[in-house]
């Protein structure tokens, strides 16, 4: 089992013929990910890697292979357009990969996604990768291991490094989800954290935070209240400044608020542990965590 | 990016906010000419990128030209919170008979623009969200409809009781800021105040917008508003590079791909007491220049007594980070260590390209963030 994603998943790669489509795209039927389409407007008709038809739209991907999951590789000024497009035609899970997405045209996609019942993972994320179930973006594949863990993150390369101690220390994983680090992003900690409480094989789980806005707390006053699965968090910037945008268009310290040491208190102030350092994370775990 | 007043209420001016006339001087006698322009009494205010300019001084109210020539010459040069003062903006100065605070923000649990408005205008909102929550009215707009006429028009009786002519006043201003707001790409747009002179006519006196960094592709004009003097050498050098960087103050280079695992990693220095010189994310798709790029900016500061390279890869692929350093390292003179720690896609391709340097290897980031801080001394 795994959040979001299931055998049946079949995925349409909008973006399939870019440099970074292409490569990931790659990896992701290297993985035994169901890629039953590619999409990119002009390039209909021929194939990728010989295999995987590409057409001009979503929608004939939907029609014609029975896509219902859109994995999106376009760049900033389409994202959004491509975003809707998928949930326009179908799709039902969008995992938007691009970063440098405008936040207007991300308010304007919220509604639209909503009227159609459809679930964005993203922007600017690293996707998810349910272990040998499906690949749905680019988490390295060689780092994960089926397993019981569930792993949630607003950021990409340092999930890896997290997802690579658990495997390291013998913990799988069900899922490993990077929700992203823009301000206005589809699935946010909440809706990750209520899957993984109702996901059975998931039996604990691990939170990636970081500075800016207050989903880390929120999602500790919902642990709190309704989790009873072993939850052990890490945030970063603790050494952020104030006022600075640290890479992530989210991850800001504004008006004072916002910070690690905040997000710490609340997470603590919920009975949930928060590491010091990365690699205190599976320690934690481990110790909380009665098998 | 963060625009001055004046150019801000130029946005504002586009988008028909009723925003009184003023100029930009950069000099004395720039300041005089455009005072006699506009018609005494005038303001000047220093443009500067930062909060607090009234309490600071610069901001004065001037009667006469004598006023203004020494007001002129007291704020421009002046240094308010390490910002010195290049240019003023000399505008009409209005009797006030009230003041109100009209904002927006991208709002994160929402998902949607924010309006916050007040009738306790002119004092910092932060103080009065602290002090006299109940004084903030907030609307969330719905991005499908916009900011409707009755919305902002019982919004705008809420702030004027009984006062239909200011209300209507008030929920124009609105729509037109909301209007502003998504045309210029704003993640906040601001004015504290809007006031009414005693004639009963608003004028938006102030204005503050930050636009979003995402959106600059899409602007031809923005490139042209930044303001290269209030930035920091190294981070203007990084953003024409298209790095993401911000300047610290320690002595540990840190060169990182992915901004979550950058942050950590500078916690990380600091856990093993050492000091971070920087935040630095080299992003997806990384390419051997970029690496070149990194390195110079960071060498630049000669705070600097080691490199660490920090990677995970993912879009990054380690490879081509590993030519990247050994690029960089034919290319110019480094003369501090550098540790580097390669995990992630292509990781073995990329230590097989490092076995024939004399970089510092580590397989763990606290391994390569111990090493770092022993070698910088």
């Amino acid at each position: 089992m795994a959040i979001f994603v299931d055998k049946d998943t079949r995925v349409v790669v909008q973006g399939i013929t870019g440099r970074d489509g292409a490569f990931h795209s790659h990896d992701m039927l290297a993985y035994g990910t169901k890629v039953v389409a590619g999409c990119t407007p002009g390039r209909g008709g021929q194939k990728f890697e010989d295999k995987v038809p590409i057409f001009d739209t979503v929608r004939e991907a939907v029609v014609q292979e029975g896509a219902n999951t859109s994995v999106i590789f376009v760049p900033p000024f389409g994202a959004a357009g491509a975003i809707m497009e998928a949930a326009d035609a179908g799709c039902k899970l969008v995992v938007c990969i691009t970063e440098g997405v405008p936040t207007v045209d991300m308010v304007k996609v919220m509604p639209y996604l909503k009227e159609r019942g459809v679930r964005l993972i993203g922007p600017n994320c690293p996707g998810l990768l349910a272990p040998g179930i499906a690949k749905l973006g680019i988490l390295p594949a060689s780092i994960v291991k089926e397993g019981p863990v569930g792993l949630v993150s607003r950021s990409g390369t340092l999930t890896y490094e997290v997802v690579f101690q658990l495997t390291a220390a013998g913990l799988g994983q069900t899922t490993c989800l990077g929700i992203g680090g823009d301000p206005v992003i589809g699935t946010n900690f909440l809706d990750a954290i209520e899957a993984f409480n109702a996901d059975p094989a998931t039996e604990a789980f691990v939170m990636i935070g970081e500075i800016g806005g207050d989903a880390e707390e929120k999602a500790a006053a919902y642990i709190k209240a309704h989790v009873k699965k072993p939850v052990v968090a890490f945030i970063a910037g603790q050494t952020a400044p104030p006022g600075k945008r640290m890479g992530h268009a989210g991850a800001i310290v504004s008006g004072g608020s916002g910070t690690a040491a905040e997000k710490t208190k609340a997470l603590n102030d919920a009975g949930i542990p928060v590491a010091e350092r990365p690699m205190d994370i599976v320690p934690h775990l481990q110790r909380i965590w009665k098998r | 990016m963060n625009i001055h007043e004046y150019q801000a209420k130029e946005i504002f001016a586009r988008h028909g906010l009723p925003v009184p006339p003023g100029a930009v001087a950069t000099t004395v006698g720039e300041a005089v000419a455009l005072a006699g322009k506009f018609g005494l009494p005038v303001m000047v205010k220093s443009q500067v990128l930062t909060g607090g300019r009234g309490k600071a001084g610069g901001i004065k109210f001037c009667k006469t030209i004598d006023d203004v020539k020494e007001n002129a010459a007291k704020i421009l040069g002046m240094d308010i919170k390490g910002h010195t003062v290049r240019k003023v903006l000399i505008t009409g100065a209005m009797d006030i008979a009230s003041e109100y605070y009209l904002g927006m923000l991208i709002d994160r649990t929402s998902q949607r623009v924010l309006l916050m408005c007040s009738a306790e205008g002119g004092v910092e909102i932060e103080q009065v969200a602290v002090e006299k929550p109940e004084a903030i009215l907030k609307h969330v707009i719905d991005p499908r409809y916009g900011l409707l006429d009755h919305e902002a028009l019982e919004l705008g009786l809420k702030m004027c009781p009984g006062e239909i002519k200011k209300a209507r006043q008030l929920a124009a201003a609105m729509q037109k800021l909301y209007v502003a707001f998504l045309a210029s790409d704003a993640s906040l747009a601001e004015i504290n105040p809007f006031i009414f002179t005693p004639d009963g006519v608003g004028h938006a006196i102030d204005a503050k917008v930050n636009l979003d960094d995402n959106a600059m592709y899409r602007h031809e004009d923005y490139e042209a508003m930044r303001d290269l003097d209030a930035e920091d050498p190294s981070e203007r050098a990084a953003r024409e590079a298209n790095l993401s960087f911000v300047k610290l103050e320690g002595n540990v280079g840190c060169l990182v791909n992915g901004a979550g695992l950058a942050m950590a990693t500078m916690d990380l220095v600091k856990y093993y007491g050492g000091k971070p010189a920087n935040f630095l994310d080299i992003g997806g798709s990384s390419n051997p220049e970029k690496v070149v790029n990194a390195l110079s900016i960071i060498l630049k500061d000669k705070a600097v007594k080691v490199i660490l390279f920090n990677i995970f890869g993912g879009i990054t692929r380690c490879d081509d980070v590993a030519n990247g350093i050994i690029k960089a390292t034919e290319m110019m003179t480094i003369d501090v260590p550098i540790v580097v720690r390669l995990t992630g896609t292509n990781e073995a391709e990329g230590r097989a390209l490092l076995s024939k340097t004399k970089l510092h290897p580590a397989e763990t980031m606290d391994e390569a963030v111990q090493k770092a801080i022993a070698l910088a001394g």
